[in-house]
């Protein structure tokens, strides 16, 4: 019963995690800009573009001039969440091949610090925003309900790790089973299932919410336009004077 | 005339950030639009029955149209990084006048209507309805925004405040709620071609009167063979010259139109000023007013077909030349008949340094000797448009300008210029007597600025390329104690250095 209903409910949330995004970004992309709005200084070439955006996605490089506190924060939780999502690519693909292996030895050797990395920051993320008053002024339940609920997350992860450990074979076989349209039922370890169940609801959750702005972020009209307005001229498709 | 003297910041050369004071600027508020002036426009004449089933049907459709509104909604995570870079919060401490603070008077409305989870979970999501009370916030706050885009650069995602207090004007115009201030000048331009509402002849004789003044001063040096001609509707001229219309009579404006003509003398190139498209500046933009800025700026292709010009240039006026750089190609473009050789249109800063590099100016620098000069970034220059061909040649070109011109000048302090340059409190609508609360507060990190490099440097003049900033800095200046004589143009500088006649 347990397992058929957490059979249901991952599915559900993946189809609702990737149809959710999918529609999304579909409306981002087909919105049309009616005007040049690049935030200049700006690069006048496509290369210069990718540059600015690679800056801005891999190093929240606007972040780090303006804020210094808020971007470590920010810097240290996102590097930590590609770590932990990286360590967990084991439990997705059998055999894992060789070059994973190796970076999981790696990444066990500093797991404990892994798991400080990614709740630290939010931890610290969060005292800030109540400390800072005009921060606490315009926060609203959504912005602190993530950080509670990827605390949550990372929480039962480490507790799984150091205090309760759950059959990582039952995990891997369970996941497996269900990438495979084979279901296998869920591990009993609470701990486990609890983790399971607040990564359903995160991924459920993800598409209506501010953590889209992982997406919207590439279709951002300030940072990703050229500055060529002169030299190319911008149609804008509805322009009564053109239609 | 305000009744009550408004108390201006304490000059101390430092920028604070203020502790949040709620509501601290709500009173200040925009006279409104009355009947005449919206229906002139095209909108309804007063706030419509039933106005909000119209808001949340237009912000419906502009949510189709701009890429930047839809996103910029969404995407917000409140990380405060652009807060504490609002000159309005900085000025008054009110956190809806934080950028994000702003933007959520919008968003909580956008979440109610128009997501899945505003809609079930009403204020647990963040969501609200858009009431009267709201409505009231949204008129206040949305006209405190100078839409200057010093947030969109701390933004880690580029969110544009100015994208948003736009889509929100446009959207209480839809349902009848308007300014007076900016209302009034776009109808004046709609039926005079200029803000200030004056008559082909008005603006001759105020040419004429420049031309006799120029001629004067040179004969009292001794220099009597100099005839520098202000030209209007001259058809078959190479250059079209758009200024802002203040450049006619305003002071200090009008010494940058000497400027302008004088640079165009000595250049030997025939240009022409036009009583049809006698403004640059475009108010459309300020409302939001996609067609109400097309339909303005259609004066000028139309001007520009007429005179039979090759070439376009754009006086000292920051949003006009926003409005003329970045989206003229698009509402009026393609300039088919001008000159491609160069660029369509040209800032007159260009213009002017380009033939400086040439060499084909002599710039006595002594001529300024007396002022010690400092340059402010207008904001719509520095962040919504570029001069030459690299990036941030908006900064670079006025400076060398005012270099060539003067051999005192000082930058005021790095997170105050360029990029990171203030709004001069006055922009996008503010520039108006009932708003001088607000105007002298939002000025306040800059003035502190330049109190920095007074004390420092002994500054003295205070050089601008924008209509706005001029008006607004002349009037905030003995606000806070300074001489508004200290407020100039760049041209006004070329003016007074330009050594005019045959080279020796």
């Amino acid at each position: 019963m347990l397992s058929t209903s957490y059979i249901f409910l991952a599915y559900f949330a993946i189809i609702i995690f990737v149809f959710g995004i999918l529609c999304k970004v579909w409306k981002y992309a087909v919105i049309p800009n009616p005007l040049k709005i690049p935030l200049t200084p700006a690069p006048t070439n496509t290369i210069g573009v990718i540059l600015r955006m690679v800056f801005e996605v891999a190093f929240f490089k606007s972040l780090f001039k303006s804020n210094k506190f808020t971007w470590l924060g920010g810097c240290a939780f996102h590097l930590a969440l590609l770590v932990v999502l990286a360590s967990h690519i084991r439990f997705f693909v059998s055999p894992v091949p060789e070059p994973i292996m190796l970076l999981q030895t790696f990444l066990q050797s500093i797991s404990m610090f892994i798991g400080l990395l990614f709740i630290a920051p939010l931890v610290y993320l969060f005292i800030r925003r109540v400390w800072v008053d005009r921060t606490r002024f315009v926060s609203i339940f959504a912005d602190y309900f993530v950080l509670i609920l990827l605390f949550l997350i990372g929480l039962s992860g480490i507790t799984m790790k150091y205090l309760i450990r759950p059959d990582l074979f039952a995990v891997k076989t369970f996941i497996l089973g269900l990438i495979s349209f084979s279901p296998e039922p869920i591990p009993t370890n609470p701990i486990f299932i609890t983790h399971f169940t607040l990564i359903l609801i995160l991924l459920i959750y993800f598409p209506f919410s501010k953590l889209m702005h992982g997406c919207g972020i590439f279709f951002s009209p300030t940072r990703n336009q050229i500055d060529n307005p002169r030299e190319k001229r911008l149609i804008n498709p509805w322009d009564k004077r053109i239609i | 005339m305000a009744k009550e003297k408004i108390e201006a910041p304490k000059l101390t050369g430092k920028i604070e950030t203020p502790r949040i004071q709620p509501g601290a600027s709500l009173a200040c508020q925009h006279h409104k639009a009355n009947e005449q002036l919206l229906t002139g426009l095209g909108y309804p004449s007063s706030l419509v029955e039933n106005w909000q089933e119209k808001a949340i049907a237009k912000m419906g459709e502009l949510l189709n149209k701009y890429k930047s509104l839809k996103l910029y909604l969404d995407i917000c995570v409140r990380c405060g990084a652009c807060a504490d870079k609002c000159q309005f919060y900085l000025g008054t401490g009110d956190p809806k006048n934080t950028p994000v603070g702003r933007q959520e008077l919008f968003r909580k409305v956008y979440r109610r209507y128009f997501t899945p989870a505003g809609k079930l979970l009403g204020n647990l999501a963040g969501a609200e309805d858009f009431t009267e009370e709201v409505l009231k916030e949204w008129y206040v706050y949305f006209h405190h925004c100078s839409q200057c885009r010093r947030c969109c650069v701390a933004c880690p995602y580029g969110i544009d405040t100015a994208e948003i207090s736009m889509a929100a004007r446009e959207i209480m115009h839809s349902i009848g709620l308007g300014t007076k201030y900016v209302d009034e000048i776009i109808l004046k331009v709609f039926n005079f071609g200029n803000n200030l509402g004056m008559q082909p002849k008005a603006i001759k004789n105020s040419l004429d009167f420049c031309e006799d003044e120029m001629k004067e001063a040179y004969e009292e040096k001794g220099i009597m063979d100099i005839d520098v001609k202000i030209p209007m509707d001259v058809e078959g001229a190479e250059v079209l010259l758009v200024v802002p219309s203040a450049d006619f009579f305003a002071s200090p404006h009008i010494e940058s139109l000497l400027g302008y003509a004088k640079v165009f003398y000595q250049a030997g190139i025939s240009w022409t000023l036009s009583s049809y498209a006698s403004e640059a500046g475009n108010f459309g933009m300020f409302i939001g007013s996609y067609d109400g800025m097309q339909k303005v700026a259609s004066r000028i292709g139309q001007a520009v077909r007429d005179l039979k010009v090759k070439r376009l240039v754009i006086g000292e006026c920051g949003h006009a030349y926003r409005i003329a750089y970045s989206f003229w190609n698009t509402l009026i473009g393609p300039f088919d008949t001008l000159d491609k050789r160069y660029p369509i249109p040209q800032h007159i800063c260009e213009f002017t340094y380009d033939l400086i590099k040439r060499g084909a100016l002599r710039l006595d620098k002594e001529a300024n000797d007396e002022f010690v000069v400092t340059y402010h970034d207008s904001c719509n220059i520095a962040r919504a448009t570029r001069m030459g061909d690299m990036p941030g040649g908006q900064f670079e070109i006025p400076r060398s300008i005012i270099k060539a011109c003067c051999n005192k000048f000082v930058d005021m302090p790095q997170e105050t210029i360029r990029e990171n340059t203030f709004c001069c409190g006055g922009g996008a609508g503010l520039l108006t007597d009932e708003m001088m609360d607000i105007r002298i507060k939002g000025a306040m990190p800059r003035m502190q600025a330049l109190k920095q490099v007074i004390d420092s440097h002994g500054v003295n003049f205070f050089a601008l390329i924008c209509a706005i900033c001029k008006a607004q800095f002349t009037k905030i200046f003995p606000a806070y104690g300074l001489s508004m004589d200290m407020v100039g143009g760049v041209h006004q500088l070329v003016s007074r250095a330009i050594v005019l006649g045959a080279k020796e």
